[in-house]
């Protein structure tokens, strides 16, 4: 009865506009919630999307995107596993994109996998062989996979394979090389060249033998582990790396293998602090696509970029990229280099903060702020402020510092588009030029078209 | 007594959280020990060896999280597991942690802070306001809609949405409320008591719960249910709302109910409508018959006094009254023939231009201030308001339309409302004062003399004080009457001839 909920209970008022009707209310001792209201920059097609069909397909999405339970369970060449690997595809990250528009670390990172596949001899080959396109390329997202930075993934390079026991679907990411010169900043030099070819002979067969023999891993709770010891799982990764070395140090020491190599797989692994990054990207793909494909829905399952173009997909949407120019990321170079030596952003890993952890978890990894000259208060303000922009907060990873408050976990488009705020993304930076690596690290945002766009086709498509 | 075992795969926490968590569940009723751990092999060792662990428990692995009783029977041991799922998957606040939390910044957001939250505020532009208003619909709030501009049809989507899910939208376009004594929008401070108002016009509202409390009674709740509502087109949907929730408050025994003229259909249905309530009913519609909202607030009063209401013109004495007029109309020079009248109510303004016009010929009609004789203007129609203030918070818009008017040689007298309450300007008699006495100054030029009559809706406890601001008008020299539709009157009989 309208009379007893609206006449006879205490009120407690939310308010939108001029304060001086929140005032008028605070100055009767009642509950008062000022929301700080601005209007919307962009709102085409906005207010028909705020409807019970949409939040009831954004609760489908984001129940699949909480529920997944990632877990670690084999190590393969992506040959064997990745859905539709040919010896002639080469993925790479982000949304699709020709060779022409490629940028410098993109185009030397496929260089260095033709010539790791022996497809190609020098560089010059390699770039020839894929300018007349004899190279198939596609991203890693049509492919169930991530990978970081420019993301390049070839037949032979093995993968971890990651599954998610909820929905059953697997995901696939490559195994992480280390800082320095590494193909995923588009270095392609003899010894990155020997490092993969050593990752396929031997340490991605021993991971995938240790991994098997433990029964898989479970990654949400070493994840959310790691989350409450100062990782964001993205651009921090100390604890998670220790926390899975940790797991596989006794299988890895009983492999069938010479010590030596023992040795190295353990040394290599152990003094890579980025060495989880590759997983946390894989968990977080696998939980991702179990929310990708629910009609109506305006839940975004990818966030990525190829170094020319940022890219996002939503879940009501499959099929479609909406894509805009990538910005510069804002951060700390390393001694020598500047902004203008830097890509414009790149690679899968904004998957991170598409489910709720990266730029998202940071005011957990108050450490990482330091690379943008920030303080650990801004830290949890980055967090704090992408509650505003996403459906819920994720019981398993916790920030120790917000009372123990889940990661802001699902980003809204309409959300988006009614504040603003864009999502928060940590990331490396790369030299603009192909072969030299990454130049720093830094903070990026995606492009507001990318939403604005999204959203239109959101509401073209919710019409009909 | 035996054990229980809950296993959560994959739920990592914490274990100082969980050695926090086990002393709540032991203070479960009928579970006598308790321990949430890890299940981690030195974990199950030690609740085996606490006796704690069953096969379920023994299978758990380190990912897993145990929540292991020894309990009285499985209610009490279900018992444990609802209080650690509470304790551990509930909401942090989300005022937690270290450093400010920012202010949401969409209504989904604040509603995260404070899920019992009930009624929303909504007084951003019209152009936004309506989605704004739906969200918070579609959330379970009650929606007072201040904001003016909201195209009609969005008004009766809104209204339609809003009963269907049992809720009231208040507004828009009457941006006055008061639901258990607290102001939504403009409202004055009045006592609470018996009377309970639904209007369809805000300044209405005002003016009737300003008598009502001078006249020592005071009100329940206060419903504005838009000033469209009663017109055909939105078919009073909120009015029969607030009708139907006015008539089951037991706080209200008597029920005042105020607007513009209703359609003709609206008017059909309210007659049965008003009849359900079963409660004692004042009732004026501005701009129909001589009566006014200050006969309709005595009229209210008189009823839950179980006495008769006699409408009089004026309650201030005819000596007075005559002495005031002559005051008046000391100096005016012959061109000075009109009624000028300019107001930031809506409906106070329909009130007088209705009154003028039962008395003086040449009116103008409507009140858009156009036309060369007698003419009224409200400025806080929507299309004096596109991009500004209400003229109730900021007196800009009324000061330049004052200038306007005395610049006019016809103009003889200046009639003004003065609106004080919750949400309207800090001073606004001493905000008119400066454009009056300047319009003052600028017929003295010409060697003419400006009337100002006005009145002051409000009581002594609205944050403006009454009282007050009724002083310094008086001070400067202007006729302060008791009610608006006095003030008129007053105006009416100085112009007259």
């Amino acid at each position: 009865m309208l009379a007893d909920v609206l006449l006879g209970a205490p009120l407690n008022v939310i308010t939108a506009g001029p304060d001086l009707f929140r005032a008028a209310v605070a100055a009767q001792g009642v509950a008062v919630t000022p929301v700080d209201w601005q209007p919307p920059a962009s709102a085409t097609g906005l207010a028909s999307l705020w409807c019970d069909a949409v939040d009831a397909a954004n609760r489908i999405a984001l129940e699949r995107l909480l529920a997944a339970q990632p877990v670690l369970v084999d190590v393969r060449p992506a040959i064997e596993v990745v859905p539709g690997m040919t010896q002639d595809t080469i993925l790479h990250a982000g949304p699709p994109i020709t060779w022409e528009r490629m940028s410098g670390p993109l185009r030397g990172a496929i260089a260095g996998a033709l010539v790791y596949e022996d497809l190609a001899a020098t560089r010059e080959e390699a770039e020839q062989r894929a300018a007349r396109g004899a190279a198939d390329f596609d991203p890693c997202h049509h492919h169930a996979a991530v990978g970081p930075m420019a993301g390049v993934t070839t037949a032979s390079m093995p993968v971890f394979v990651v599954e998610n026991r909820a929905a059953g679907n697997r995901a696939y990411a490559t195994l992480n090389e280390g800082l320095g010169k590494v193909l995923r900043y588009g270095a392609y030099a003899p010894e990155v060249i020997d490092r993969l070819r050593w990752f396929r002979d031997v340490l991605g067969p021993a991971l995938g033998e240790a991994v098997r023999r433990l029964g898989g891993i479970d990654l949400r709770a070493l994840i959310g582990q790691a989350v409450q010891m100062g990782d964001e799982c993205h651009n921090r990764n100390r604890a998670a790396s220790a926390l899975l070395i940790k797991a596989l140090a006794p299988e890895i020491a009983a492999l069938d293998l010479a010590a030596r190599e023992r040795a190295r797989i353990l040394t290599f692994t152990g003094g890579n602090e980025h060495f989880f990054l590759n997983v946390s990207m894989a968990a977080c793909k696998a939980a991702l696509d179990a929310a990708h494909g629910v009609p109506d829905s305006t839940l975004v399952t990818t966030m990525a970029r190829n170094g020319t173009d940022f890219g996002i997909r939503v879940s009501g949407l499959p099929d479609q990229w909406f894509s805009g120019p990538a910005e510069i990321p804002q951060g700390l170079f390393f001694p020598g280099y500047g902004p203008a030596d830097a890509n414009p952003d790149i690679g899968d890993s904004a998957i991170t903060e598409t489910a709720g952890l990266g730029g998202f978890a940071m005011g957990g990894a108050p450490a990482i702020v330091q690379f943008v000259g920030g303080t650990a208060a801004e830290a949890l303000r980055y967090t704090r402020l992408m509650y505003e922009i996403t459906l819920a907060e994720n019981p398993a990873y916790r920030i120790p510092a917000l009372d123990f408050r889940g990661t802001p976990t699902g980003i809204d488009v309409r959300l988006v588009a009614q504040t603003g705020i864009l999502p928060q993304i940590n990331t490396g930076m790369a030299h603009r030029e192909a072969g030299i690596g990454q130049i720093g690290a830094g903070l990026v945002r995606p492009p507001r078209v990318c939403f604005d766009r999204a959203l239109e086709a959101l509401a073209r498509e919710h019409r009909h | 007594m035996r054990a229980f075992n809950f296993v959560w795969p994959s739920a990592y926490h914490d274990s100082v959280t969980l050695m926090r968590l086990t002393r709540d569940l032991e203070s479960v009723p009928g579970v006598a020990r308790a321990a949430a751990m890890m299940g981690t092999p030195q974990n199950r060792v030690l609740m085996q060896d606490a006796g704690l662990l069953t096969a379920a428990g023994e299978a758990a692995g380190p990912p897993d999280l145990v929540i292991a009783v020894v309990a009285a029977d499985e209610a009490s041991a279900r018992q444990a597991e609802g209080a650690a799922r509470a304790a551990l998957t509930g909401r942090a606040t989300t005022g937690g942690g270290y450093g400010a939390t920012p202010r949401p910044r969409t209504l989904a957001s604040a509603l995260r802070a404070v899920p019992d939250a009930n009624v929303a505020l909504i007084s951003i532009p019209g152009l936004y306001a309506a989605a704004e208003a739906r969200r918070a619909l579609r959330a379970g709030l009650h929606v007072m809609l201040f904001s003016d501009n909201v195209p009609i049809d969005q008004e009766i989507e809104l209204k339609r949405f809003a009963r269907e899910r049992g809720l009231m939208l208040m507004g828009p376009d009457c941006g006055t409320a008061v639901v258990n004594g607290v102001p939504l929008g403009f409202a004055n401070a009045v006592p609470r008591g018996r009377i309970g108002i639904a209007a369809a016009s805000g300044t209405g509202a005002q003016e009737v719960m300003s008598v009502i409390a001078r006249c020592g009674e005071g009100v329940s709740h206060v419903i504005g249910v838009g000033g469209r509502d009663l017109s055909d087109a939105v078919g009073g949907l909120a009015m029969e709302q607030a009708l139907e929730a006015l008539a089951a408050d037991p706080g209200t025994s008597v029920v005042c109910v105020i607007g513009k003229p209703p359609g003709a259909t609206v008017a059909r249905r309210l007659e049965s409508q008003i009849e359900r309530v079963g409660k004692p009913c004042a009732m004026h519609f501005v701009g129909s018959g001589t009566a006014s909202l200050e006969d309709c607030a005595r009229d209210a009063v008189a009823l839950a006094r179980g006495e008769k209401h006699h409408p009089v013109a004026f309650t201030v004495p005819d000596a007075e009254l005559a002495r005031v007029a002559s005051e008046a109309r000391r100096g005016r020079r012959p061109e000075q023939r009109f009624v000028r009248g300019v107001y930031s109510g809506g409906t106070l303004a329909w009130e007088a231009r209705s009154i003028l016009d039962a008395t003086l010929g040449d009116v103008a009609p409507g009140v858009t201030g156009t036309g060369s004789g007698h003419r009224v203007v409200d400025l806080g129609e929507d299309i004096f308001t596109v991009g500004r203030p209400h003229p109730m918070i900021d007196g800009a818009v009324r000061r330049e339309w004052i200038a306007r008017e005395a610049a006019d040689p016809a103009t003889a007298v200046l009639l003004l409302d003065v609106v004080l309450g919750y949400g309207a300007h800090a001073d606004p008699a001493g905000e008119l004062l400066l454009a009056i006495e300047a319009a003052r100054d600028q017929a003295g030029q010409r060697g003419a003399a400006l009337a100002v009559v006005a009145s002051v809706t409000g009581t002594d406890a609205d944050p403006q004080n009454r009282s007050a601001q009724v002083s310094r008008l008086r001070g400067a020299g202007v006729a302060v009457m008791p009610s608006n539709a006095q003030a008129a009157r007053l105006a009416a009989r100085i112009a007259a001839r």
